[in-house]
């Protein structure tokens, strides 16, 4: 039987994948599961660039779908959700390397979509940000938050990035936030116009 | 009997009591007293052990006896997976040390993390921090899945929700809210630099009244943020811990820095390091240095020693940076259930014996 002094050489779960890692020809490109799945093309970075037009641009369709309220609800919003989302998914997508995660912050984080981090944080940058602004865990990519950052200066809300965002509700995924802000704004209408 | 003088911090009904809440502290712990009397306060970070060894813990806490007003009892610092904070904080609090529980949201999701608050508040854990985690990426196990169900951020705010409004996140009702005292992170040394402050007023805004840094090499750059922070107002509303630590030496200073994430070495320090003869002494010289430094600067409460494989040092460290001012922590700190747990002790050291026959003569008196 083995002794105890024989299990002594540290071999860690580290050890063996970082072994491996330098004997195998294939190296996966990025580091994160949570980067691998982004979109291979895609303008997250122009948005960003453009957030003031976009945060404009954004109200304005924000208002259209408002306006078409009475549609959404005449078709169900229950069977406008598939069509929809299909939109949503891959506009925002396109844009934002949206991640539909169903509860959109982009106007709160500089039109950075927060879930690109490999830690999803949506409520600022974590403390290992590089020193040249890269991410932690993936070094090649800009940090989501320095570019929400970024992004957020050039907005006219300012302040929208200081606000705290309530952790992610995981049963919403995969749903249209799109959608789902519309009806809530209604409601919150017609309760407001009831009350007078 | 002879007289001794009497601790600012103690129960007046007895040294071995619990100490009562204070009106408007939201803990029975003695940091919280300690820095709101406006003393300048010391907490150290203690090497969680790979092992299974109660006796590791004790050891480790031993070196920082009367020196420190909490003890960090970390989450699988830089995701490597050792004794957990929770084991760790078990542990100390039934030596009477006084622990500052870490949760980081990289390995449990919201549910483990309230019932583990519950818990350690139950033990007598009288202060949390609340952390992000480094990715799964940077520690042994590369191949974890990474959690973060919670942020730092959110994470706070719930504790916040759970001792304020005595209820979980789900809204359900607690019937004892978990009085702590409530810590996050600041890291002023990496960008977005003008984010920074506004994010210390987002954590503060969530519920954070004491914040710990990483560390600190660059005063400088210190300085600047703390000015920032100033200007805002939230050194009254918070009490900054500046981290601090000794280098071991000039290559380990290179390593971290290129390792460790989120910790900023200027070029300098690792030039004065490598001109030293002995390089240890003279890293612990320049955390010395680093000290009477910071706690010059207006707005900084207290510092966190971080010696990672040092924790012999920080106990000199202490003592020759002054920052003490002839103050001398407590070496213990009563649990909310001591008195308990030692009646139970001495039922079981005095009756050794449960057999049925004397358990049925004793029941029969």
């Amino acid at each position: 039987m083995p002794g105890p002094e024989q299990h002594k050489a540290a071999i860690t779960q580290g050890t063996l994948v970082r072994k491996a890692r330098s004997l195998l020809a294939y190296k996966p490109a990025d580091v994160s599961p949570q980067r691998r799945v982004q979109r291979h093309y895609t303008m997250r970075l122009w948005s960003v660039r453009h957030a003031r037009f976009l945060e404009w641009l954004y109200a304005r369709f924000a208002d259209m779908f408002l306006t078409l309220h009475p549609v959404w609800k005449a078709v169900g919003y229950g069977r406008a959700e598939r069509p929809v989302k299909f939109v949503e998914k891959r506009v925002k997508g396109l844009m934002f390397d949206c991640r539909m995660c169903g509860q959109c912050i982009l106007s709160s984080t500089g039109m950075s979509c927060p879930m690109n981090c490999p830690k999803q944080l949506r409520n600022g940058p974590c403390g290992g940000v590089r020193a040249n602004g890269s991410c932690e865990v993936e070094p090649d990519m800009p940090c989501v938050w320095v570019k929400a950052w970024e992004g957020a200066q050039r907005m006219r809300d300012q302040n929208a990035i200081c606000n705290i965002q309530k952790p992610v509700d995981q049963s919403l995924r995969e749903t249209s936030a799109w959608l789902r802000v519309t009806a809530a704004t209604a409601a919150e209408r017609e309760k407001a116009s009831e009350a007078q | 009997m002879n007289q001794r003088p009497r601790q600012p911090d103690e129960n007046p009904q007895g040294i071995d009591l619990p100490l009562d809440p204070l009106p408007g502290h939201s803990s029975h712990g003695r940091l919280e007293r300690v820095l709101k009397r406006g003393e300048f306060a010391v907490t150290a970070e203690l090497n969680p052990p790979d092992s299974a060894n109660a006796q590791d813990v004790y050891e480790r806490a031993a070196v920082f006896d009367g020196w420190v007003d909490g003890i960090n009892a970390v989450d699988a610092s830089g995701a490597n997976c050792h004794m957990s904070s929770m084991g760790i904080c078990a542990l100390l609090t039934r030596m009477g040390y006084a622990p500052i529980m870490q949760i980081a949201c990289r390995d449990r999701n919201r549910i483990a993390i309230q019932g583990d608050v519950l818990g350690a508040a139950a033990m007598g854990v009288g202060n949390i921090l609340c952390l992000t985690g480094d990715g799964v990426q940077a520690g042994d196990q590369p191949g974890a899945k990474p959690v973060f169900d919670l942020d730092c951020m959110s994470l706070l705010e719930t504790i916040r929700t759970m001792r304020d409004e005595e209820k979980f996140l789900s809204g359900r009702k607690l019937t004892t809210a978990p009085a702590v005292f409530l810590g996050g992170a600041i890291n002023p040394f990496a960008p977005p630099y003008d984010f920074r402050p506004q994010r210390l007023a987002k954590k503060v805004a969530a519920g954070a009244q004491f914040v710990q840094s990483q560390y600190c090499f660059d005063v400088p750059m210190l300085r600047e943020y703390m000015k920032r922070v100033r200007d805002m107002g939230l050194h009254e509303k918070c009490f900054i811990l500046v981290g601090v630590g000794p280098l071991a030496s000039a290559k380990a200073a290179r390593w971290i820095r290129s390792n460790v994430p989120g910790v900023h070495i200027p070029d300098s320090v690792i030039a004065r390091l490598e001109g030293a003869d002995k390089q240890k002494e003279e890293g612990k010289r320049l955390c010395i240095d680093i000290i009477n430094e910071v706690k010059e600067i207006e707005g900084v409460s207290g510092i966190h020693v971080m010696a990672y494989r040092q924790e012999e040092y920080v106990a000199e460290i202490v003592h020759e940076s002054g920052v003490l001012k002839g103050r001398r922590p407590w070496k213990r700190e009563p649990g909310p259930d001591d008195a308990l747990v030692a009646e139970r002790l001495d039922h079981i050291l005095d009756n050794p014996s449960e057999e049925p026959v004397d358990m049925v003569k004793d029941a029969a008196g």
